[in-house]
C-alpha cells in the first residue's frame, strides 16, 4: 500500500481522535469506578459504625431477639436491641404490597400493551409512570387523611368476620386504629406499581406478534390469546419485576413511617396492628439516640437493611436478565 | 368475537378514574368530620359539649394575673458582649426561643437557636460546638462527666406542661384522670374507655364501650421525659410493667402498648385522626391544634386541675429544686398546681473561655429571665415562679471567665 499524503503530515491529526478516545475511556471508567466505590464505601461505613454494637452483642446478636428497648440498655444484661420485629415489619409490609401490586401491574401492563386502543396506550402508561413522581411524603399524607378513613369500615368488618376464625384469626384480629402493617402495605403497593408495570410492559411488548396472531387465528378470544402467547413466556420477567419492586418497597421510609404506627417493642401478630420497619425505626430514633449503643444499633439496623436490599436486588436482576430482557 | 370498542375502553377508563376520585374525596370528608372536636380553651369556663358533669376547675384558669410577672432583678448589662450567639436543643422550648430571639434582636445581638431535640442539645454542648444548649430533662451525671469544657450550669427558663389529649365523639374537654389510671392505660391494663376506673372518675359522662387507642412519642423527647416522670411517681402499675424506676422514666421508654407518632405534631395527628385515642401533648400544641384535653388530679389528691398557664405557674411556685437546679416539676403540692408540669434548662459552661461570648450569654439569659418571661404566655408557656426565677438568676452570677465572675 503506497503511503498517502495523509499519512506523514497527518500524524498529529491521527493522534487527536486517539486522545479524545483515551480521555473518554478514562473519564467514563472513572465514573463507573466511582459508583462502585460509593457502594463499597457505604457498606464499609455502615460496618465500621455498627462494629462496636456488633462486638458487644455479637454479629448476629441483633437478629436473635425481637425486643427493642433502648431505655433498658444501661441496666439490662442481655441484648436490648433485637431487630427481628423490624425485619418482620419490612418483609410483611412489602409482601402485602407485592400481593396487591403484582396482579394489578400485570393487568395494567396487559391493558397498555394489548387491550387498550392504540391512541390510549401512551397516555395510560404515562399516567402510571406519573405515580412514581408523587413524593413519598405526599403518599404518607394521603394515606393518613384519605386512605385510613376509607379503610376503617371495611377493615372493621374484616376484624369481625375473618378475625374470629380460630387459627388464622389472629392475623386479622382487631382493633384497627388505622395505622397498621396493612395500611403501609397498601401504600407500598401503590408506590411500587409504576416500576413493576414498566418492566412488565417491556416484557409483554417482546411477545412475538406471529404467536399472538396464530392464537387468534385458531379461534382464541383476546384473554385466551394473552394467556397462551404472552403470559407464559413472560413468567420470569414478571417474577423479576416483582422482586425488583420488592427491593424498592423494603427501602421506602417516610410514607411507611407515617402510617405504620411505630410500635417498636415486639412483633405484632395481626396485620392490622401497629409495628415498625427497619427504615422507620432509623428515621424515628436516630436524632435522640443517646442511650449506650443506641446509635450504633441503629447502624446495625441500617447494615442489615442494606444486606437485605442487596440480596433482593441481585436476585431480581439475575432473574430478569435470565428471561432474556435487559430492562432493569 | 366482539372487538373491544374504543368508546367502550374510554368509558371504562373514565369510570375507573371517577370511582378512584370519589373514594379519595369520601375518605377525606370522613376524616374531616371526625377531626372536629370541641376545643379546650384556656381562659373561659369550657363546659364540654353533651358530656355533662365534667367541667374544669375554672377559677384558677380564668384569672390572667401572673402571666406577665414583670421581673426586674436582672444583672447589669455586661459590656463588650459578642454580637452573636448560637444555641441548640429542645423542641419543647423552640417556640419560646423564637419569640425571645426575635425580641432580643433589638439589642443588637443575634441569637440563633436550632431546635434539634434535647439529646442533640446535650451532645452539642458537650462537644462545645454551640454557645449554649437546651434540654428538657437535666443532664445525668454521666452526661456531665462527658462535657469537654468542665462544669455545666442548669438554668431553668420557662414552665410548660403536658396534657392528656383524647378524641371521643360527643365528649368535650375536661375528662378527669388520675396518675394511676393514666399509668394503667399506658401499661395496657385498662383497655376500654368504659372501664370502671374511668367511669368512677367521671360519673356524669357516658363513656363509650371502645378500645382506647393509646398514642405516644416514637422519637425521644423531653415531653416524654416529663410524662413518664409523672407516671413513675403516681402509678406503681406503670413502674412494674416497665421493670423498675430506672427504665420507667426518661426521654424514651419501652412503651408496652400504643401507636407512636413522631413529634408533638405526630401524636396530635394520631389523636385527632383516631376515634377513641388518648395521647399526651404539650399544652401549647393542644391549644394550637384545638384538641380536646382532660384534667388531672393534683398531688394532694384534693381536686382535679385544668392544665393552663396559671396552674403551671402555681406548680412552679412550689418547686423545691436541689442546689444545682437539676430537679423536676411533676407532682408539686398545692390545690391549684397542675401535676404534669416541666421546665426546660439552658445548659451553659460555668467557666467560659471567651470574654465576649460570656458577656453575651449573661446579658441574653438575664434578659430572658426578666423581660423575656413576660413573653412566655404569647406562646402558651408559663413564666417561672418567683422563687425559681431568683435561683435561676443566681446561676448567672456563677459564670466566670478565667476565674473572674462576669456578672457585675
Amino acid at each position: 500500500m503506497a503511503t498517502t499524503t495523509l499519512d506523514r503530515p497527518g500524524a498529529r491529526q491521527r493522534s487527536r481522535p486517539r486522545l479524545a478516545d483515551a480521555s473518554f475511556r478514562y473519564i467514563t471508567g472513572a465514573a463507573a469506578w466511582l459508583m462502585i466505590a460509593l457502594l463499597v464505601g457505604t457498606a464499609a461505613f455502615l460496618i465500621a459504625e455498627a462494629w462496636p454494637a456488633m462486638q458487644k452483642y455479637g454479629i448476629f446478636g441483633a437478629l436473635t431477639s425481637d425486643r427493642w428497648a433502648p431505655s433498658e440498655a444501661a441496666t439490662s444484661k442481655g441484648n436490648p436491641y433485637g431487630i427481628l420485629q423490624f425485619v418482620y415489619g419490612t418483609v410483611i409490609t412489602s409482601f402485602i404490597g407485592m400481593l396487591i401490586a403484582v396482579p394489578a401491574a400485570v393487568a395494567i401492563a396487559l391493558v397498555v400493551t394489548d387491550v387498550a386502543p392504540r391512541r390510549l396506550r401512551r397516555p395510560l402508561s404515562w399516567l402510571i409512570d406519573l405515580l412514581a413522581a408523587i413524593p413519598s411524603v405526599v403518599y404518607g399524607f394521603w394515606g393518613i387523611f384519605a386512605l385510613i378513613p376509607a379503610l376503617k369500615p371495611i377493615v372493621v368488618d374484616l376484624n369481625d368476620s375473618l378475625g374470629k376464625i380460630p387459627v388464622i384469626g389472629t392475623v386479622f384480629a382487631g382493633p384497627f386504629f388505622g395505622l397498621s402493617y396493612f395500611t403501609a402495605g397498601l401504600i407500598l403497593a401503590i408506590m411500587v406499581l409504576p416500576i413493576i408495570t414498566a418492566i412488565c410492559r417491556e416484557v409483554f411488548a417482546t411477545a412475538p406478534i406471529s404467536e399472538k396472531e396464530a392464537a387468534l387465528a385458531l379461534g382464541a378470544t383476546k384473554w385466551e390469546m394473552l394467556r397462551l402467547a404472552v403470559l407464559p413466556r413472560s413468567r420470569s420477567g414478571i417474577v423479576g419485576a416483582a422482586i425488583l419492586g420488592f427491593g424498592r418497597a423494603i427501602g421506602e421510609t417516610i410514607a411507611v413511617t407515617m402510617v405504620i404506627g411505630n410500635s417498636v417493642l415486639t412483633i405484632s401478630t395481626s396485620i392490622f396492628g401497629q409495628g415498625a420497619t427497619m427504615p422507620s425505626v432509623i428515621a424515628n430514633e436516630f436524632n435522640e439516640a443517646t442511650e449506650p449503643f443506641h446509635l450504633k444499633s441503629l447502624f446495625v439496623v441500617g447494615l442489615w437493611l442494606l444486606v437485605l436490599a442487596l440480596i433482593v436486588n441481585v436476585i431480581g436482576k439475575i432473574i430478569v436478565s435470565r428471561s432474556g430482557e435487559h430492562i432493569a | 368475537m366482539p372487538r373491544i370498542s374504543r368508546t367502550g375502553s374510554i368509558a371504562t377508563a373514565l369510570a375507573g378514574l371517577l370511582i378512584a376520585g370519589t373514594l379519595s374525596a369520601c375518605g377525606s370528608t370522613g376524616s374531616g368530620n371526625s377531626g372536629n372536636n370541641s376545643g379546650g380553651t384556656t381562659g373561659s369556663a369550657a363546659a364540654p359539649k353533651s358530656g355533662g358533669g365534667a367541667s374544669f376547675s375554672t377559677a384558677a384558669c380564668t384569672s390572667s394575673s401572673g402571666l406577665k410577672p414583670g421581673f426586674s432583678n436582672g444583672v447589669a448589662t455586661v459590656a463588650g458582649a459578642a454580637k452573636s450567639l448560637s444555641g441548640a436543643g429542645s423542641t419543647f422550648a423552640a417556640p419560646a426561643y423564637s419569640v425571645w430571639t426575635k425580641a432580643y434582636a433589638s439589642t443588637g445581638t443575634q441569637v440563633a437557636y436550632q431546635s434539634i431535640g434535647s439529646g442533640g442539645g446535650v451532645a452539642q454542648i458537650q462537644a462545645q460546638t454551640v454557645d449554649f444548649g437546651d434540654s428538657d430533662t437535666p443532664m445525668t451525671d454521666a452526661d456531665l462527666q462527658a462535657a469537654k469544657g468542665g462544669a455545666i450550669l442548669h438554668i431553668p427558663l420557662l414552665v410548660g406542661s403536658v396534657v392528656p389529649a383524647y378524641h371521643l365523639s360527643g365528649i368535650g374537654s375536661g375528662l378527669k384522670f388520675t396518675g394511676d389510671v393514666l399509668g394503667k392505660i399506658y401499661a395496657g391494663q385498662i383497655t376500654k374507655w368504659n372501664d370502671p376506673e374511668l367511669t368512677k372518675l367521671n360519673p356524669g359522662v357516658k363513656l363509650p364501650d371502645e378500645q382506647i387507642a393509646v398514642a405516644h412519642r416514637s422519637d425521644g423527647s423531653g415531653t416524654t421525659g416529663i410524662w413518664t416522670n409523672y407516671l413513675t411517681k403516681e402509678s406503681p402499675t406503670w413502674v412494674s410493667k416497665l421493670g423498675g424506676k430506672a427504665t420507667s422514666a426518661g426521654k424514651e421508654v419501652a412503651w408496652p402498648v400504643g401507636i407512636g407518632g413522631k413529634g408533638n405534631e405526630g401524636v396530635s395527628g394520631v389523636v385527632q385522626q383516631t376515634e377513641g385515642a388518648l395521647g399526651y401533648l404539650e399544652l401549647q400544641y393542644a391549644l394550637a391544634q384545638n384538641t380536646t384535653f382532660g384534667q388531672v388530679q393534683n398531688a394532694d389528691k384534693s381536686a382535679f386541675v385544668q392544665p393552663c398557664l396559671a396552674t403551671d405557674t402555681a406548680a412552679a411556685d412550689k418547686a423545691n429544686f436541689p442546689a444545682d437546679l437539676r430537679g423536676d416539676l411533676t407532682d408539686e403540692p398545692g390545690t391549684d398546681s397542675y401535676p404534669i408540669a416541666g421546665t426546660t434548662y439552658a445548659l451553659v459552661y460555668q467557666n467560659q473561655k471567651d470574654k465576649a461570648k460570656a458577656a453575651a450569654l449573661v446579658n441574653f439569659f438575664s434578659w430572658v429571665l426578666t423581660k423575656g418571661q413576660d413573653l412566655n404566655s404569647q406562646v402558651s408557656y408559663s413564666p417561672l415562679g418567683a422563687p425559681l426565677q431568683k435561683r435561676a438568676m443566681a446561676q448567672l452570677s456563677k459564670i466566670t471567665v478565667n476565674g473572674k465572675p462576669v456578672a457585675g
